[in-house]
């Protein structure tokens, strides 16, 4: 991630040493991972310890150190969607990207985790692509909905 | 400056504005166990083992004596059927992680803990945080952290900052209760800065 990106994303948050937290989403969000130079930009401008940063960054689960897909899919594995069938979805996910959750394919195209519950067990088995909910799956329109992203 | 009474374990202490329990029981020479407590770091209330019992009008609490204020008229036992009960329990979890730890194999004769009441766990670190906190309050170098949560918490030096400052320092060393730590710095050595650790024998 360019460095100019992350100057500005502190900028934008004042560089204050409490909004930490939201610097390191901004910057999430953006480029789906935190690289080490990022990091160390961002605790050299808010003024934080490399350590303090490290700890947070690896406490919360919506961070990454490592390279995300450009999307990312989210599996629910929750008690509703599991009884409508979700290890199929899962399954099917996992034969079409040829990733086990907790990875990410090598060009960097898919990045697959699964979930204890969205919060829309009606609509279950759930799948969810970069925020997008994509309900009652079955596996052919998983792989239809799969096709879709480049 | 304000001065306030205590009732530690029956006797009459006086303590100062600002003091925690455990500050005052020490200035009137009283033991209450500790193993996250340094007098040079701020309270972390980490461990749990200097749990006293705080009674303030009739009523009894479970308190951190490291980290709970004294305040006047409070009646402090520390110890108790329940609170030696407590504290072997919190014993006997941390010997899962370091059960060979003198420290805590002493702690553990004087409260009946037993070593093997808990499965073994992997890592010898207790998460004291003396080592992390040292480093960032005392030595300001931030060398050491935590990294993850719960059960896979762990410490992790930065190998730039360690190869820099660790080789003449290790004032840490001797804080750990385990020996963790210095294990974790002999594996960072090893993997991040050999050719210096070398240059320091020389
Ligand atoms: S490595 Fe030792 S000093 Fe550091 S947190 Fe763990 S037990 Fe405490
Ligand atoms: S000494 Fe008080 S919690 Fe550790």
């Amino acid at each position: 991630m360019d460095l100019e990106r992350v100057d500005q994303i502190i900028d934008k948050h004042q560089g204050e040493a409490s909004s930490l937290i939201q610097v390191l989403l901004d910057i999430q969000s953006e480029n789906h991972w935190l690289p080490r130079d990022a990091l160390e930009r961002v605790g050299r401008k808010l003024n934080v310890p490399y350590t303090r940063i490290h700890h947070i960054a690896t406490f919360y689960k919506a961070f990454s150190l490592v390279p995300k897909g450009r999307h990312e899919v989210h599996i629910c594995m929750g008690t509703a969607c599991h009884v409508r069938g979700a290890a199929r979805v899962l399954d099917t996910v996992r034969d079409a990207t040829g990733i086990k959750p907790g990875e990410t394919d090598l060009d960097l195209k898919f990045s697959l985790e699964t979930v204890n519950c969205l919060g829309c067990c009606a609509l279950g088995p759930v799948m969810e692509i970069n925020g997008t909910t994509h309900g009652n799956m079955t596996p052919g329109q998983t792989a239809e909905v799969l096709k879709q992203y480049e | 400056m304000n001065e306030m009474r205590l009732t530690i374990d029956g006797r009459e202490v006086t303590a100062t504005e600002g003091m925690t329990v455990l500050e005052a029981a020490r200035s009137a020479g009283i033991f209450i166990p500790t193993l996250c407590y340094h007098e040079k770091l701020e309270p972390y209330g980490g461990c749990r083992l200097c749990m006293v019992e705080a009674e303030t009008r009739g009523r009894t609490s479970l308190v951190a004596a490291c980290v709970y204020p004294a305040v006047d008229g409070l009646l402090v036992r520390t110890r108790s059927e329940k609170l030696d009960r407590i504290r072997k329990t919190i014993l006997e979890l941390l010997l899962a992680h370091a059960p060979e730890s003198p420290v805590l194999l002493d702690l553990a004769a004087e409260y009946g803990a037993e070593v093997n009441r808990f499965e073994h766990q992997a890592s010898f670190c207790i998460h004291c945080g003396l080592c992390v906190r040292y480093c960032a309050e005392v030595k300001q170098k931030h060398a050491v952290g935590f990294v993850d949560r719960g059960i896979r918490k762990e410490i992790c030096f930065i190998p730039e900052i360690a190869a820099k400052e660790c080789p003449d320092c290790q004032a840490c060393f001797p804080l750990c209760p385990t020996s963790y730590l210095q294990s974790v710095y002999v594996l960072t050595e090893a993997l991040a800065f050999p050719a210096s650790a070398e240059a320091g024998k020389a």
